[in-house]
């Protein structure tokens, strides 16, 4: 920041949380909008909502003064405080994955040195939060969904992990900053001007990230902890209102924030060619956003193929393929970064 | 005074019994879900008890009943004519399959028989309705599995059969156009040429349910080996219909039997697959909706001219005596056993639906399955909840 802009501690932190307090929203908003309104309606040969505002643009909004407007029902049963903390704490992993996430050379909330560790280990939180409400619904579907939802996180969080590390040891850097810089200035087959996105020379990683993090979002091939036709939502089904707008909220959040890091990890995140300095970081977030867009076209249009698998099926998908290919996707990343 | 007879007695302490059993003991170990009677899976109030060791069924049971209607004793106070409106409400996505068999029971035990022109559009109308049907399940089966996309394909092309029905005979969903000895009234202008168009659309759904479905990996390791169902076991619990062709047993009373419809003037293939698993019964269904498109131009290329009702009485009276009519209707074998003492309406009505008979498999076939392909194994069977339970 330049002098003239020079801003107290306290100013900048609550720019900081209200930037993230606001981007999460939004492009949950937004993402929900595009690709579950209007992308997967046009998909299936029909309209979507089309009367609230132009194309149904204000539906959503329409959809949240609904459920903020119905009663709070609790399960008699229930265990009220883990039962109303648990939205909570799947929308707070949300939020917290965006605070690594650069937007520009200097529009970071927070660049961490160990970015990708830090947004890998806050996005299994909400495994947490799923736990806590498929448990204290106090309802045989919430539980099966819960502990589905428990079994392929953990399953499924080795790959993700593994096939992100080929990229962090091309890059030789934790920090998503870094990620995106190492990047810029990377030179894809001697060509410098273009730098060098990591989907290239980590094309396995980025296939290895996007199914883990599908897994990762219980979207479909991998949504057996909702499985709306036999679970019935899994864990969300004693949720109503606004603690069901938490969990609509943080699914597309999440998926948001994914799609983020994925353009970030793979894509060259705000980086677009040609583009330095000043005019980076007002151009930034919206090749971002771009980028994000184009990653989460990728994780919806799945979601709205293909069948779901079973369980164990699921775990032998992961155990069997997904983690040995990420090994060895580690190790040849590792030798050619000796070798070359 | 009412008088309760011993046999009453024991029904009654036998109801008791039966629910006792369902609702008390089952609850001793393990965990018991109960997959209804509200659950989308079971596309209406159908019940399974299961019993869960972890995801793993040990013990299912279904329980039957939430919509029963009570058609088979409905009918003793309606008039022939009348019956048909009811039995529509019985297999409701090919609602016109149903009346043709009663109205045939009725001729024959009039001797009464439509003429042929009203026999080709019945059989026509009677394919239309399985398409109705069956299309539907083509793409149902997919949101069973979680895949969202194929039901709204199924939905946009049936609505094409759907509007074809309803040009015909003026309902969407319950036609009432069978009458004893003819139809209630022609065929309307342009109708045959509507058809075409449909038809082709229907072979193009097909297509795009092999790509989607059929050709997915994800489809096939959820469907290939689960359900499966041996040819001895399937007769033994009453299988039919595509469920039993499912498991290589070459048996369709279209083919095999005679009848006054038309089926045996087309050229047409009774598919059979040898595995009998889930993905065998998709399969059959869709080569089904394949063949029924072929009948269905068949019947309207050769359509004869003339005459769409015979001579009957204005108010239909059929002598004493029994008969038995079954075709083999979109979801299976379809019979009536209809008793008449002379009057004007059956002294007894027996029907036999093909779901009641397709689901006593259950308890056999959900042992030791997961919860998921409980799901995908009821999806396969493919009921109707109005079928089950009448």
């Amino acid at each position: 920041m330049t002098a003239a802009l020079h801003l107290a501690y306290w100013q900048t932190t609550t720019i900081k949380v209200l930037v993230v307090m606001g981007v999460i929203p939004l492009g949950a908003l937004v993402l929900a909008y595009v690709f579950l309104l209007k992308m997967m309606s046009h998909m299936q040969s029909r309209l979507g909502p089309m009367e609230a505002g132009p194309h149904g643009v204000l539906q959503l909004l329409a959809d949240a003064g609904k459920f903020l407007q119905k009663e709070d029902v609790f399960p008699e049963r229930a265990d009220r405080a883990v039962f109303a903390l648990a939205p909570v704490v799947v929308l707070m992993s949300a939020f917290l994955l965006y605070v690594v996430i650069p937007a520009g050379p200097r529009l970071t909330v927070s660049n961490l040195d160990t970015g990708v560790f830090f947004a890998l280990a806050v996005s299994s939180l909400s495994v947490l939060g799923v736990l806590m409400a498929g448990w204290s619904s106090a309802n045989k579907y919430s539980l099966i969904g819960a502990l589905r939802a428990a079994g392929q996180l953990i399953a499924y969080e080795l790959p993700l992990v593994l096939g992100v590390v080929g990229v962090v040891i091309q890059a030789g850097t934790m920090s998503l900053q870094g990620i995106v810089q190492a990047q810029a200035h990377g030179a894809l087959l001697g060509f410098k001007t273009l730098g060098e996105p990591y989907i290239l020379p980590q094309a396995l990683g980025f296939v290895l990230f996007i199914v883990g993090a599908q897994a990762e979002l219980t979207q479909t091939p991998f949504d057996m902890p909702l499985a709306e036709t036999e679970l019935v939502a899994g864990y969300m089904v004693e949720y109503t209102g606004f603690r069901f707008l938490f969990f609509f909220m943080a699914e597309f959040g999440t998926a948001f924030a994914f799609a983020a890091i994925g353009a970030t990890l793979f894509l060259g995140g705000w980086y677009v060619p040609g583009v330095h300095g000043t005019a980076a970081d007002v151009l930034g977030p919206f090749v971002l956003g771009a980028k994000i867009m184009l990653v989460s076209f990728f994780i919806f249009w799945f979601r709205f193929t293909y069948p779901r698998f079973r369980e164990d099926q699921l775990q032998a998908v992961a155990w069997k393929y997904l983690i040995p290919l990420a090994l060895v996707n580690i190790l040849v990343t590792g030798l050619l970064k000796v070798v070359v | 005074m009412a008088v309760v007879t011993e046999f009453q007695k024991a029904a009654y302490v036998a109801g008791q019994a039966a629910d006792a059993r369902v609702n008390v003991e089952i609850e001793a170990e393990g965990m018991t879900l109960n997959i209804g009677p509200q659950h989308p899976a079971t596309h209406g109030t159908l019940r399974i008890v299961v019993r869960l060791d972890g995801e793993q069924v040990v013990w299912a049971e279904p329980v039957c009943g939430y919509m029963h209607r009570g058609y088979e004793k409905l009918t003793e106070v309606r008039t022939y004519p009348q019956v048909t409106t009811l039995v529509n409400r019985i297999d409701w996505l090919g609602s016109f399959a149903n009346e043709v068999p009663f109205i045939l029971a009725a001729e024959k035990l009039m001797d009464v028989e439509a003429p042929p022109r009203a026999q080709w559009i019945r059989t026509a109308l009677f394919e239309l309705g399985r398409l109705a049907n069956i299309t539907l399940f083509l793409g149902d089966m997919g949101v069973q599995l979680g895949a969202l996309t194929p039901v709204f394909y199924a939905f946009r092309d049936r609505e094409h059969v759907l509007n074809l029905i309803e040009a015909a005979t003026g309902g969407r969903f319950h036609p009432n156009y069978d009458r004893i000895g003819g139809l209630k009234e022609d065929l309307p202008k342009g109708w045959v040429t509507e058809v075409k168009s449909a038809m082709s659309r229907i072979r193009t759904f097909c297509d795009e349910m092999e790509d989607l479905l059929v050709g997915n990996e994800i489809f096939e390791t959820r469907t290939r080996g689960i359900g499966l169902v041996p040819a001895a076991v399937g007769l033994e619990y009453g299988l039919s219909g595509a469920n039993i062709r499912a498991s290589g047993v070459d048996w369709d009373i279209r083919r095999d039997e005679d009848s006054p419809l038309a089926w045996k003037h087309c050229d047409w293939k009774v598919w059979t697959h040898p595995d009998g698993d889930c993905f065998a019964r998709y399969w059959v269904r869709l080569q089904e909706v394949r063949e029924a498109t072929k009948i269905v131009e068949q019947l309207l290329d050769g359509l004869p001219s003339g005459p769409i009702q015979a001579k009957v009485p204005r108010i239909i009276k059929v002598p004493a005596g029994e008969a038995w009519v079954h075709t083999d209707n979109p979801l299976g074998e379809m019979g009536y056993y209809v008793v008449s003492k002379g009057g004007l309406g059956p002294f007894r009505t027996k029907i036999r639906t093909p779901s009641f008979s397709n689901i006593s498999i259950l308890p056999w076939l959900l042992r030791g399955v997961y919860v998921p392909d409980v799901i995908t194994i009821l999806a396969s069977l493919y009921f109707i909840l109005g079928d089950i339970d009448r």
